[in-house]
């Protein structure tokens, strides 16, 4: 079979599917390589929240572009159900000090132009009755919401592989080749591509295969845990979080409730390459989440997993041309917050591989605006 | 050994078969039929089905079905069982209460 296209995507994740989607949309010939199996890393693993309020004021316009214009339809689109729910969103504060940074995040999201505002304990509890009396108050976005990650990815996936995209899984990409100055090789470990554009999204891996051509992108691997319970009557709609992010989550359309966070000392505790669950982690979620919602405390949790952000330097990512390696696009490090953001991004990136003019400004994100601090 | 790695090739027209109904995976109550269905939709890896149709996601976290799960793909795959690695296990073994799995003694 023919070893090269229009453009090869390296990553076979949520970003790198919508990409995918995009340009077979736009009759551009697609490529996508992925090591694993689609949606292996973060694209499965995540929270599922599709949300604006508490971003960083740079990806808000791309938050609120996809809650607009892309989520609404994107199940139809995709001829697949991706349980997109928009019911809102409540960050959590029980202390004077929660409220404090409850106040902080949704001022400067509400001066960028979002519809957030700040409601007391009582009135957090009448949208969702569910919650202890500890809760003193949140930050409340209506518009925001959540919808399933890895059907989500598949239905990208799906979609792509029926427009034409050729998709291959379980080849591990080594390294890209510049020709005449140009991004143009993909190596593998077992064979050979080309193209004429080439797209690395592949989350933290991106690093490694970026430094291939000289680029290095600030990033560190950061792990988070998810778990799930068992199905449960149906609670409540709105995608929750806490002003500390000690945990967050929502009840799936399934009925399960699907909860992440961390325990604050993986970083100096995890020394493996695998995203593997350790014994603190889980049970640390679970005495957030009873703090906040005492009912749940009988609920069983039937699966836990663990994943890896691709957290870089300023926690927002890259997505961006690189201006030293002409045919090279950048898409990575979404920093634990690029699956409510992905149905954009698939259209930004598949616009930067293409050269057209990109439907949102891409400046606050390119590759090279890292700096030392002096 | 069969190539289920370039993920375009024609997996030709789904046929329906009587035994469509068949229940696979008994706490989600996923089919036979939907299992081959998802085969043509593209997925062919055990943890894509998994994802795409919550075949053993329930109480038995597919203790009991994956490697029903797994001969129904390979059959439509045309390919030996051998091929398809099973979904990993999560922890915990059991269902586990929240509190109990929350308490630090």
């Amino acid at each position: 079979m023919n070893n090269s296209a229009d453009v090869i995507i390296i990553g076979g994740g949520v970003i790198g599917c919508s990409t995918a989607y995009n340009l077979a949309k736009q009759g551009v010939s697609c490529l996508v390589l992925e090591k694993y199996e689609i949606g292996h890393g973060g694209s499965s693993r995540n929270g599922g929240g599709v949300r604006q309020s508490a971003r960083d004021v740079r990806e808000l316009p791309l938050a609120m572009y996809g809650v607009k214009n892309l989520w609404p339809t994107l199940s139809e689109e995709l001829g697949a159900d991706v349980e997109y729910c928009q019911k809102g969103n409540l960050r959590l504060g029980k202390t004077e000090k929660h409220m404090e940074i409850l106040r902080g995040l949704s001022g400067n999201s509400a001066k960028a132009g979002l519809d957030v505002w700040m409601v007391s304990g009582e009135e957090a509890r009448e949208i969702c009755p569910y919650m202890s009396d500890e809760v003193i108050g949140a930050s409340y976005c209506p518009t925001d919401g959540h919808a399933n990650p890895m059907m989500t990815t598949l239905a990208f996936f799906r979609r792509a592989r029926q427009l034409g995209v050729r998709f291959i899984t379980g080849e591990s990409v080594l390294s890209i080749e510049k020709i005449r100055g140009k991004a143009r090789r993909v190596i593998t470990d077992q064979s050979v591509y080309e193209a004429e554009t080439i797209v690395i999204a592949t989350g933290y891996e991106s690093r490694g295969i970026a430094s291939s051509v000289g680029i290095d992108i600030p990033m560190k691997k950061v792990l988070l845990e998810a778990l799930v319970t068992e199905e449960q009557p149906r609670m409540f709609d709105q995608m929750l979080g806490t002003a500390e992010a000690d945990f967050y989550g929502h009840q799936s359309k399934h009925g399960s409730f699907v909860f992440g966070g961390s325990s604050g000392i993986e970083d100096y505790t995890i020394d493996t390459e695998n995203s593997v669950t350790t014994p603190i982690t889980a049970p640390c979620i679970c005495r957030g989440i009873i703090k906040y919602f005492p009912i749940l405390q009988n609920a069983k949790i039937v699966r836990t997993w663990a994943g890896w952000i691709d957290e870089t330097a300023d926690k927002v990512p890259v997505i961006s041309r690189v201006s030293e390696v002409p045919g090279l696009v950048i898409a990575a490090g979404f920093t634990g917050h690029g699956f409510g953001i992905s149905p954009i991004v698939g259209l930004l990136v598949s616009e930067l591989a293409i050269g057209k003019e990109t439907t949102l400004d891409l400046s606050e994100f390119t590759y090279d605006r890292f700096k030392a601090k002096m | 050994m069969k190539n289920l790695q370039d993920r375009s090739v024609d997996m030709g027209e789904f046929v329906a078969m009587p035994d469509d109904d068949l229940i696979i995976c008994r706490c989600e109550e996923i089919t036979k039929g939907e299992i081959r269905r998802a085969v043509h939709d593209g997925m062919t890896s055990l943890i894509e089905i998994k994802r795409y149709l919550r075949s053993g996601m329930g109480l038995c976290q597919g203790q009991t079905c994956a490697k029903l799960v797994r001969a129904v793909v390979a059959a439509e795959c045309k390919a030996s069982p051998a091929q398809f690695e099973l979904a990993q296990p999560r922890s915990p073994a059991r269902p586990i209460e929240m509190r109990t799995f929350a308490n630090e003694e």
